[in-house]
C-alpha cells in the first residue's frame, strides 16, 4: 500500500478510509483501510482501471460522499464530522470541480454559469461582475461572456467550467476525467490551464483521469487498483 | 440571508429557463390548473350573480309582510283584514294624496317556455295595485304601456321577456284558461323583478278564485328604522300573525339558500377536479426534478444548499399554477361573465340572472390553483432537496 508520507502542511490527509456500498443484497467494498496524504500545491493525477474507487475517491475528497469509517481532513476541515449543510458551505469556501461532460447550465450564459459559485459570497454585484471576467480571462474565454454552452465548442465549455471552479478562489480543484470527452489538441489546452492554475496560483489539484498523456500534466501520479493505491509516479 | 435569498433566485431561474425543454408536460398542468380555476368560477360567478340579482333587488326603507312562518311569497296568505291593519300601522310612509304608500300583492306561477332549451319552466305572475310599481326601484317602461286596471292585460320584465318564448309586445299568452295580452315591457334596475310578469290585483283575484286575500303586502316606511315600529305593531296585535321584514332583509334570505346550495356543488366538483390536476402537477413536478437531477446535482457540488434547490422547485410549481390560475380566471372572464342564466328562485319560480365575477372570487380561484400548485411541487421540491449529490451527478 502506498501512503504519502507527512507532508508538513497537508491539503488531504486521509486515515484507514473505509467505503462501501449496498447493492441489493451484496455489499461492495471500495475502501478498507485507505491511507492518503497531500500536501498543499501539489498537483495528483489519480489513475486506475474502472471500479477501483478513482471517482469515489473524488467524491470525497469534495464532500459529496460520505466515507463508512475513517479520517479526512481536507483543507483543514474533518469532513467526516461536518453535517450536510456545513459540508455545502465548506465546498462553496474551499472547493472547485471540474466534470467530465462539464455539466454548465445550458440556459445561462457563459458568465452567469461562472457567477454561481459567488453567489454564496458576500461579494456585491459589481465585484461578482470583475471576478468573473478574470476568471473567464485566466481561460481565455474574455469574449465569449454572453455565449450559452450551445454555442461553444467542448474544449471551450470545459474552459468555461474551469473558469467556474477557480472564480471563488478555491484552494483544490477536484477534476474528474476534465479531458475525457476532448480531442488530443483541446485536451492538451485544457490541462495545460490545469498546470497554470497549479504553478502560478498554487491551487492544488487532484485529477482522476484514465489518460496517460494527461497525467503527465500533473506532478504525480497515483495509482488505484482495488481500493489501494499501488504505486507513485513522479512525473515533473 | 442575502446569499440564500441569491441562491433561491439563481435555481428559480434556472428552473424556470428550462422550462421549454418540459413544454407540453408543463402545459398540461397549466391546462389542468386552468380547468379546475374555470369550474370552480363558473359555479362561483353563477352563485354571486343569483345572489347580486336577488339580494340587490331589495331596499331597506320597503316592508314586505308574510304570513308568519311563511318562507316566501308563494305560501304565504295575508287576509283582506290584516292588509287593512297593516295600511293603519306606524311607520307607514304616506303619499301626496295622505293615503298609505302600500300594495297587497298576489304571486303565482304560470308556465313559460325556456328559448334556450324549449322546455318548460314555472314564472312568476304578480298581481298588484297601482302602487306597486312605484314601491320599487328603477321600474320604468321600456316598451308599451302600463297595464289599465280591470283588464286582462299584463306588463313582462325584461329579463324574462329575454329568456322565455312568447312575451314580445302586443302577443298574446294564455294563462288559467285566459288570454292576457302583453302591452308593456319594463326595467327594474336589473332586479329580481325583471324575472316577473305583472298583471291588475283585482283581475287576478278573480280570475285565480283568490278573493279576499293576497300573498303579501308592501309597504314603503317613513324610514329604515320605522321597521321595527311597525314589528312591534304587528307583534302585539293578535289579529296580525304576520313576519314583518325589511325587503333587503328578505331578499337576502331567499338569495341565501339558492346561492347556498349553487356554492356547495361548485367547491365539492372544483375540489374533485383539483386533486386530478394536483395528480397531474405531482407527476410534472417529479419529471422536472429528474429532469434536472444533473444541474441540481451540480450546484449542490457548488455549494448550494438543499433549502434553494427545495424553494427553487416549489417556486416552479407555483408558477405553473398561478399560470394556470390566471388563465382559468381569464376564461371564465371571458365565457361566463355576463353570461344570463335563469334557474328555479326560493318561490318555485325561475329568475333571470347574470353570472357575475368578482375579485374576490379570482382570488378564491387563485388560491386554489397554488393550493394545488404548493402540493403538487411539495413532493418533489423534498425530493430535489434530498437528492444524493453523487446519485444527481452519476445516475
Amino acid at each position: 500500500m502506498l501512503s504519502p508520507t507527512d507532508p508538513i502542511d497537508p491539503m488531504i490527509d486521509i486515515v484507514d478510509l473505509c467505503k462501501r456500498f449496498t447493492k441489493g443484497k451484496e455489499t461492495i467494498t471500495i475502501f478498507d483501510g485507505l491511507n492518503l496524504a497531500i500536501p498543499r500545491g501539489d498537483f495528483v493525477a489519480v489513475m486506475g482501471p474502472s471500479g477501483s474507487g478513482k471517482t469515489t475517491l473524488l467524491n470525497l475528497l469534495g464532500g459529496i460522499d460520505r466515507s463508512d469509517a475513517g479520517e479526512i481532513e481536507v483543507a483543514g476541515e474533518r469532513l467526516d464530522r461536518l453535517s450536510e449543510s456545513e459540508l455545502s458551505r465548506w465546498r462553496a469556501s474551499h472547493i472547485g470541480f471540474i466534470f467530465q461532460f462539464y455539466n454548465l447550465m445550458p440556459m445561462l450564459t457563459a458568465a452567469q454559469n461562472v457567477e454561481l459559485p459567488l453567489l454564496l459570497t458576500r461579494l456585491g454585484r459589481k465585484e461578482r461582475r470583475q471576478r468573473v471576467e478574470t476568471a473567464l480571462g485566466v481561460v481565455g474565454l474574455a469574449d465569449r461572456v454572453k455565449h450559452y454552452p450551445k454555442e461553444m465548442s467542448g474544449g471551450q465549455q470545459q474552459r468555461v467550467a474551469i473558469a467556474r471552479a477557480i472564480v471563488s478562489d478555491p484552494a483544490l480543484l477536484l477534476c474528474d476525467e476534465p479531458t475525457g470527452d476532448l480531442d488530443r489538441t483541446t485536451a492538451d489546452e485544457v490541462l495545460s490551464i490545469l498546470q497554470v492554475l497549479n504553478r502560478d496560483l498554487g491551487k492544488t489539484i487532484v485529477m482522476v483521469t484514465h489518460d496517460p498523456a494527461a497525467a503527465q500534466y500533473a506532478k504525480r501520479s497515483l495509482h488505484l487498483d482495488k481500493g489501494h493505491f499501488i504505486e507513485k509516479e513522479l512525473v515533473a | 440571508m442575502r446569499s440564500i435569498m441569491l441562491q433561491i433566485l439563481a435555481v428559480t431561474v434556472i428552473n424556470l429557463k428550462s422550462l421549454p425543454q418540459r413544454l407540453w408536460l408543463s402545459l398540461a398542468t397549466v391546462i389542468a390548473v386552468g380547468l379546475v380555476v374555470t369550474v370552480l368560477l363558473a359555479f362561483l360567478s353563477m352563485a354571486n350573480g343569483f345572489r347580486r340579482t336577488i339580494a340587490d333587488s331589495g331596499a331597506e326603507d320597503i316592508a314586505v309582510v308574510l304570513r308568519s312562518g311563511a318562507v316566501s311569497e308563494i305560501n304565504s296568505v295575508v287576509l283582506r283584514d290584516q292588509v287593512r291593519l297593516i295600511e293603519d300601522g306606524p311607520g307607514i310612509a304616506k303619499g301626496s294624496d295622505g293615503k298609505p304608500q302600500t300594495s297587497g300583492e298576489l304571486y303565482l306561477t304560470v308556465n313559460g317556455i325556456k328559448r334556450s332549451t324549449g322546455t318548460k319552466a314555472s314564472l312568476p305572475l304578480r298581481g298588484l295595485g297601482p302602487q306597486g310599481p312605484g314601491l320599487r326601484r328603477g321600474v320604468v317602461m321600456i316598451a308599451g304601456r302600463m297595464f289599465n286596471p280591470g283588464s286582462n292585460e299584463i306588463i313582462v320584465g325584461r329579463a324574462l321577456g329575454k329568456e322565455f318564448e312568447g312575451f314580445e309586445l302586443g302577443r298574446t299568452v294564455a294563462f288559467n284558461n285566459t288570454r292576457w295580452t302583453v302591452v308593456g315591457i319594463f326595467a327594474a334596475d336589473g332586479s329580481v323583478f325583471e324575472s316577473e310578469i305583472w298583471a291588475d290585483l283585482p283581475v287576478l283575484q278573480s280570475l285565480f278564485k283568490r278573493t279576499g286575500a293576497v300573498q303579501t303586502v308592501r309597504a314603503r316606511l317613513t324610514s329604515p328604522a320605522a321597521i321595527e315600529t311597525l314589528r312591534a305593531y304587528s307583534d302585539n296585535d293578535p289579529r296580525l300573525k304576520l313576519d314583518v321584514m325589511s325587503e333587503a332583509a328578505y331578499f337576502a334570505q331567499q338569495a341565501s339558500n339558492t346561492s347556498d346550495l349553487i356554492q356547495k356543488l361548485g367547491w365539492p366538483l372544483a375540489i374533485a377536479m383539483a386533486f386530478g390536476s394536483l395528480a397531474g402537477a405531482l407527476n410534472t413536478m417529479y419529471s422536472s426534478v429528474a429532469a434536472r437531477a444533473t444541474e441540481i446535482a451540480t450546484l449542490r457540488a457548488i455549494g448550494f444548499g438543499g433549502f434553494s434547490a427545495f424553494v427553487g422547485t416549489l417556486v416552479e410549481s407555483l408558477i405553473l399554477a398561478a399560470i394556470g390560475g390566471v388563465i382559468g380566471a381569464a376564461a371564465t372572464y371571458l365565457v361566463f361573465d355576463g353570461f344570463t342564466a335563469s334557474t328555479m328562485g326560493a318561490s318555485f319560480s325561475q329568475v333571470v340572472f347574470n353570472f357575475q365575477l368578482s375579485p374576490r372570487l379570482i382570488g378564491q380561484g387563485l388560491l386554489l390553483a397554488l393550493a394545488v400548485g404548493l402540493f403538487g411541487g411539495l413532493f418533489p421540491a423534498l425530493r430535489a432537496a434530498r437528492m444524493p449529490i453523487v446519485a444527481g451527478l452519476y445516475g
